[in-house]
């Protein structure tokens, strides 16, 4: 369990990755639609949430295709180590890659949407509690699809339709924080949400994982 | 009767074969009541007028869309767990005509928002849950055509359907958890708020896409067992005879 | 049980509302045609594949 989070942690080179890509979405949307200080903060909390949704998508392919081509998830599925233990850390190890840096990124971004400090604390606190049912979920499909012909495509095809629920929650709490209603309905969702895939979808992944070597 | 005889592909190609065009009749004879129940007999709608007839194809394709994929997704969690390949079959079967009828609940659905609210989408929370199941049905479809191992296509979907049934609740209740512009159900077990006619209709119409969604997946599982059992003795025989 | 209508043109006019009902009863038409039209494909691709299969062992 503890060697992908040491991968993660010894070589952060891939989480600076996804910090920039991050940074550059957000920049692009002010670029391409205007930079009204009411527009942009309007559709800050979408942007940065829209932008977490694409990284944590954009490093789904990588998280089992080395250990899948050198045989070494196989060894993994063999070993008398449980499922559940390798599943759970290959999915911290990508949540430590994308969720993480942007939870922390996320104020930076939204103050350049001149997002008030009340709406950057709620939408820092769904993208904690988001982020990890995006990398749960992304991992699953990112088991289903090793090997399948459509690589990325059909990775976006199994995984972008599962993340819109988190998507709306996510941004519907920063969103509705900002027009001065509460954000607890939206993030007590995203709260079952996240305990509900914890529970379930590392299972999922050591099962698909499992369908993928056999 | 001996449950196991008819869960080989074989056995089952012969009884899907017998099965479907009766239900097909079925189908059309409910659907011939059905549409002169609600098109012709029903009166219209005091405050939408005509266009409520959307109702008697739009409810049925609504719910069929997401009752086949609830079936479907038991079909799959018998594979997986009895490795069954006709419950395998079964599910590639549904998934096509699971999508049509999402798409048409979807496409009838923004004609009657057009004149009723004005606009023919809106991102709520209903339209939005039927839009994600479409593509868990597209997403299904594509994984299991995705691998050179049929079976290992099997498996890998199966899998995939069964997480997609989180959506099922979320599109049943979105009406009640959100205020959406989306209107709540016209039915209910309390008693409805309908015409009687209209519920007549509505049921009868109901029972008709079962009836067509049975006959359309017993067809297509006979061209799935043809697919995958091809270089078998009875299929030879089959073409043969 | 009796007709709404009173004619065949009140009917087919769908009391102003015939472009919105008939799209909405048209596409389900289409849908079922086309579901219909690619089950037949799909059946005969699958026989013909049974066809081949069987030339290919009897040249053997």
């Amino acid at each position: 369990m503890s060697r992908d989070l040491q991968l993660a942690w010894r070589h952060p080179d891939e989480a600076v990755l996804t910090v920039a890509f991050f940074a550059l979405v957000a920049s692009l949307f002010p670029l391409g639609i205007g930079a009204e200080p009411q527009l942009l903060a309007r559709i800050g909390p979408g942007v940065i949430w829209v932008g977490a949704l694409l990284a944590a998508f954009l490093a789904l392919p990588g998280l089992f295709a080395a250990d899948y081509a050198d045989g070494s998830l196989e060894q993994m599925t063999l070993s008398p180590h449980p499922a559940l233990g390798w599943a759970s850390g290959k999915i911290a190890a990508h949540w430590i890659v994308s969720g993480l840096p942007l939870t922390v990124l996320s104020p930076l971004i939204g103050l350049q949407y001149g997002l008030t400090p009340d709406t950057l604390a709620v939408e820092a606190a769904s993208l904690l509690v988001g982020t990890p049912v995006l990398s749960l979920l992304g991992g699953a499909c990112a088991a289903l699809a090793l090997g399948a012909r459509g690589g990325g495509m059909l990775l976006a095809l199994l995984a972008l339709p599962l993340f819109v629920p988190i998507l709306i929650f996510g941004a519907g709490a920063a969103e509705a924080q900002a027009t001065g209603l509460s954000p607890a309905p939206h993030l007590s969702l995203l709260g079952a949400g996240l305990i509900a895939s914890a529970v379930g979808l590392p299972w999922a992944v050591g099962a698909a994982v499992r369908i993928a070597v056999d | 009767m001996n449950w196991f005889y008819f869960s080989s592909p074989s056995t089952f190609y012969g009884l899907a074969g017998r099965l479907a065009p009766p239900s097909f009749i079925l189908a059309a004879v409910l659907a011939a009541a059905g549409l002169y129940l609600g098109l012709g007999v029903a009166p219209t709608d005091a405050q939408q007028g005509a266009v409520y007839r959307v109702i008697f194809i739009h409810v049925p394709t609504a719910w069929m869309s997401m009752f086949l994929y609830f079936v479907m997704a038991c079909y799959c969690a018998l594979t997986l767990v009895f490795n069954t390949r006709l419950s395998a079959m079964m599910a590639r079967a549904i998934a096509p005509t699971g999508a049509m009828f999402t798409f048409v609940a979807l496409w009838t659905g923004a004609f009657w928002g057009r004149p009723t609210w004005g606009t023919y989408w809106v991102w709520d929370a209903r339209l939005t849950s039927e839009l994600v199941l479409l593509f868990l049905y597209f997403g299904y479809m594509a994984l299991a055509n995705a691998f050179e191992d049929p079976r290992r296509g099997d498996r890998a979907s199966a899998l995939l359907a069964i997480i997609g049934v989180v959506n099922l609740p979320i599109i049943y209740f979105s009406v009640q958890w959100w205020n959406t512009l989306h209107q709540g159900s016209s039915v209910s077990f309390k008693g409805t708020s309908m015409h009687v006619t209209m519920l007549a209709g509505m049921l009868v119409m109901s029972f008709s896409a079962w009836m067509y969604a049975i006959g359309a997946t017993l067809v297509r599982v006979r061209a799935v067992i043809l697919e995958r059992e091809r270089r078998a003795q009875w299929v030879r025989d089959l073409g043969a005879a | 049980m009796t007709i709404w209508w009173k004619s065949w043109a009140d009917f087919w006019a769908m009391g102003g509302h015939a472009y919105f009902v008939w799209m909405s009863y048209g596409a389900l038409l289409a849908a079922i045609v086309v579901e219909t039209i690619l089950l037949r494909a799909r059946r005969r691709r699958a026989l013909d594949a049974i066809e081949e299969e069987r030339d290919l062992e009897a040249e053997n």
